[in-house]
């Protein structure tokens, strides 16, 4: 057993420890990998729901006058875009226009903005953001809230019945991507209409100090619609399921969001943002690599790092890859030179120094029916 | 979990049940569970030859894909083709139904450094 006594711990840890679950070192945090079985959870997601202590994941806040216009200049999306209580999608780039990080933006109806940032890169996103905005004197505080706020994802068909349960928010008027601040269960919560399952559902955040005892009260909530508390693994092969980039496989500081197929969320029309110019130039001179998805063909599973291969030479990696226990197939996503980075291309995936027949297929893999 | 007294067991979590010259060998319930859902099983064709301590195969769950080290030598005499369809039974009965490889055992010697039920366990920490 390797040593985790310096791991960071959500206010959740004690529940995952006294359910049993399988813990794991994520990005420096002690999480669950999961709780039952990652196909039990995975299906409990997709046909149900499933209760994920997301917790670990970092918040941003950005305050003041100027909350909008410095988030617009530190995030690749066009944020004047949104609404009040409106959340989208969006990127954090170097100069160079690597990723620093994905995140999601909300924006607040008195203007501030709600940034949820991924958990091992919230102090690098904090710093990051201090630094570019040095000098360019927006009206604006930027604060990492994170210990302010634990966070629990529900998932599923049934997240909505779940969670209606426990709060007087009417949830079916939150629309997907939207989001209100409310209560659950008598305490204060930002209630999300997002997630990272190509499912609906609801991601709260709420004081850590009420995040146990909302667990067990969402866990009995979801009882009667199978409700099952998932770990990361299942969270893993939910997002790799919908094709969603996890931040150190698809998108890293060396790639680009728009090698990433990501580039509805980078708006170049919007005026300037860190990264702009470095994009600018990438697109004029031409993407040399793009992400796409994949299939096994053969036997074999390819996965995280295995080298890719296209007419019997090197051409690329896997970033993600894994079994869908949706699809029952072998799925995964790669970087292929650009020409050969659409549908129905032969590709060879080398696991444990043997070739084994793939062909690039198109993304997502799964797609939820419209409701 | 209970580990059964006739197996032989190693540090990788392999067993091996020995019978006359044959043994048999798959990997131990402490592994399934630690791996979790199996999904895939690589083993190696009958008459191939596997060496003590070496990799012959890989169980591959969701999340992760592990090596499986021989805990004896010998030639492969049959491999469990009921994984190839229904790799989730590792899960369900490593030490029984869902054994891996059986095995003409080629050095006899072999057995003396594996552990007993007794002594994995006090491995495991249990």
């Amino acid at each position: 057993m390797s040593d985790t006594t310096d791991l960071k711990r959500t206010a959740l840890f004690e529940t995952h420890i006294s359910s049993k679950a399988k813990m794991v070192d994520f990005g420096g945090w002690h999480m669950p990998v999961q709780y039952s079985s990652i196909i039990e959870e995975h299906s409990a997601v997709r046909t149900g729901v499933g209760l994920f202590d997301v917790s670990h994941m970092g918040e941003i806040e950005v305050r003041g006058p100027q909350a909008l216009d410095l988030v617009n200049y530190v995030a690749t999306n066009n944020a004047a875009k949104l609404k009040p209580w409106q959340a989208h999608y969006s990127a954090l780039l170097y100069e160079h226009g690597g990723t620093v990080d994905d995140i999601l933006v909300h924006r607040l109806p008195n203007g501030d903005m709600f940034l949820c940032v991924n958990a091992s890169n919230q102090e690098k996103d904090f710093d990051h953001i201090k630094t570019v905005v040095a000098g360019k004197n927006f009206d604006a505080d930027v604060d990492l809230a994170s210990s302010r706020y634990a966070q629990i994802a529900v998932q599923g068909p049934k997240g909505l019945a779940t969670l209606q349960k426990l709060t007087k928010t009417n949830l079916s008027e939150i629309k997907y991507y939207w989001f209100a601040d409310g209560a659950v269960s008598n305490t204060p919560a930002r209630i999300a209409r997002t997630g990272y399952t190509g499912e609906d559902g609801f991601e709260i955040y709420i004081e850590p100090a009420e995040a146990t005892r909302l667990w067990k009260e969402l866990l009995s909530a979801g009882e009667e619609f199978g409700i099952k508390p998932c770990g990361l693994g299942a969270r893993n092969t939910l997002r790799l399921e919908a094709a969603m980039a996890l931040f150190g496989h698809e998108l890293t500081a060396s790639i680009n969001p728009l090698e990433a197929n990501l580039g509805w969320i980078v708006k170049m029309d919007k005026g300037d943002f860190v990264g702009r110019a470095a994009l600018e130039k990438l697109q004029a001179a031409g993407l040399t690599r793009t992400l796409v998805g994949f299939e096994m063909k053969e036997r074999g599973i390819g996965r995280d790092g295995y080298e890719v291969w296209v007419d019997g030479k090197t051409a690329g990696w896997v970033t993600s890859g894994g079994p869908s226990p949706t699809l029952n197939k072998n799925i995964g996503l790669c970087y292929l030179p650009t020409a050969k980075a659409h549908a129905g291309v032969p590709i060879q995936v080398i696991i444990r120094n043997s070739p084994v027949e793939a062909v690039t297929v198109t993304t997502p893999f799964y797609k939820r029916a419209k409701a | 979990m209970s580990y059964p007294d006739n197996l032989k067991y190693t540090k990788e979590h392999e067993w091996v049940l020995v019978e006359g010259d044959q043994g048999t060998i798959g990997i131990t319930d402490h592994a399934q569970s630690e791996l979790g859902d199996i999904v895939f099983v690589d083993l190696p064709k009958p008459g191939a030859t596997v060496t003590k301590g070496s990799t012959f195969g890989s169980v591959e769950s969701v999340k992760a894909v592990s090596d499986i080290y021989a805990p004896v030598s010998g030639e492969v005499l049959a491999i469990n083709e009921a994984l190839g369809s229904a790799p989730e039974k590792l899960n369900a009965d490593p030490h029984g139904a869902a054994w891996l490889i059986k095995v003409k055992l080629s050095k006899a010697d072999e057995l003396g450094s594996l552990l007993s039920a007794a002594d994995y366990q006090k491995y495991l920490g249990e």
